[in-house]
């Protein structure tokens, strides 16, 4: 049964996928992109990953989109219409997938509990969490205290990206307005 | 969007079920799925979705910049505290086992204080961004103050 929801699951997403390739109303590779993030939150439910569902439906289908769409408010609607096709890009692309794919030759089997990550620490956070950090919630001890660094590191990087988008639309608000002051131009 | 009375009514009856859902995905992070992250945008959610109905200049009344802008440090500057409080209370940075006489008292406040840090930064963040979005938009157009987002017609 799961297989079948997986497979169901996966198709969706390829033609999600190929659909926004496709399009070139902006508008609806948006949309698609929201269907496509909560696709794939639904499939981290079938892996079991709760929280990174949670986190997939939250940030990649409901903030990206409505960011996205903000952006789309301010420029095109419509995307350009490519001029020639570009061979050596898709050159690149097939090289980098192919060698990707065949990365993933040499992966330990879905599930597998001899892969090695099953084996290095994870055995210790599911044995030893309950009475060495406390929480019901294993992911919770791991993110917020096995892996406290991390975690600080990424709040940090969160930090540093909303300054980087508040000092840069702020510059160009700025630069606006100083030329309009001045001679009314755009 | 001032004359779609339903919306507005929506959005009022929306708002306070969303907060209370994102300050229960929080602090209920250790029990069940959720944390800082979720519980972050969830609460940003709430605003985002009162700057879409209501317009950016009321948002900026209730979140305004002298808010969330700090508040984008302070999560920081919790979470990197309590790293500097275990430190100062002779454990490694980010210990949580000092923070109480228990061990597990410790850890507990410990995760509970630094999933708020992580929970402040991100809803500033996403507010902040959004409304820096919305507001670059209004600045253009001198009647966007009621439209912001998606005009009735949706398409190109």
């Amino acid at each position: 049964m799961e297989q079948v929801i997986d497979i169901v699951l996966l198709a969706f997403m390829v033609v999600t996928a190929i659909a926004m390739i496709r399009l070139r109303n902006l508008f609806a590779v948006v949309m698609l992109s929201g269907i496509f993030s909560l696709l794939s939150a639904a499939m981290f439910v079938v892996l079991d990953a709760v929280d990174v569902a949670f986190t997939e439906a939250a940030v990649g289908a409901g903030i990206s989109t409505v960011l996205m769409l903000s952006t789309l408010a301010l420029t095109f609607r419509e995307e350009r219409p490519a001029t020639r096709a570009d061979w050596p890009a898709l050159l690149v692309v097939t090289v980098t997938g192919a060698a990707l794919i065949y990365g993933t030759l040499d992966m330990p089997h879905f599930g597998d509990p001899d892969a090695p990550i099953h084996q290095h620490v994870a055995p210790r956070y599911i044995v030893d969490s309950p009475h060495e950090v406390g929480p019901p919630n294993m992911v919770t001890s791991v993110l917020a205290s096995y892996r406290g660094y991390d975690t600080l590191g990424e709040t940090t990087v969160i930090f540093t990206a909303g300054i980087g988008v508040m000092v840069l639309l702020a510059g160009v608000n700025r630069r606006r307005r100083a030329d309009r002051e001045r001679g009314n131009r755009p | 969007m001032r004359q779609h009375s339903v919306l507005r009514t929506m959005t009022k009856l929306l708002m306070p079920p969303i907060m209370l859902f994102a300050l229960y995905v929080q602090f209920h992070g250790d029990y069940g799925p959720g944390g800082g992250f979720q519980a972050g945008v969830i609460f940003a959610v709430a605003f985002i979705l009162f700057t879409l109905i209501f317009g950016p200049t009321r948002a900026r009344q209730v979140a305004p910049a002298c808010v969330t802008t700090p508040l984008t440090a302070v999560g920081v500057l919790l979470y990197a505290g309590v790293g500097v409080v275990s430190l100062l209370l002779g454990g490694e940075y980010l210990d949580y086992n000092v923070l109480a006489h228990d061990p597990h008292h410790g850890q507990h406040l410990g995760i509970l204080l630094v999933e708020l840090g992580v929970g402040i930064t991100v809803w500033a963040v996403m507010v902040s961004i959004f409304l820096a979005f919305v507001g670059r938009g209004a600045e253009d157009d001198p009647n966007a103050d009621e439209t912001v987002d998606e005009p009735e017609d949706g398409h190109a």
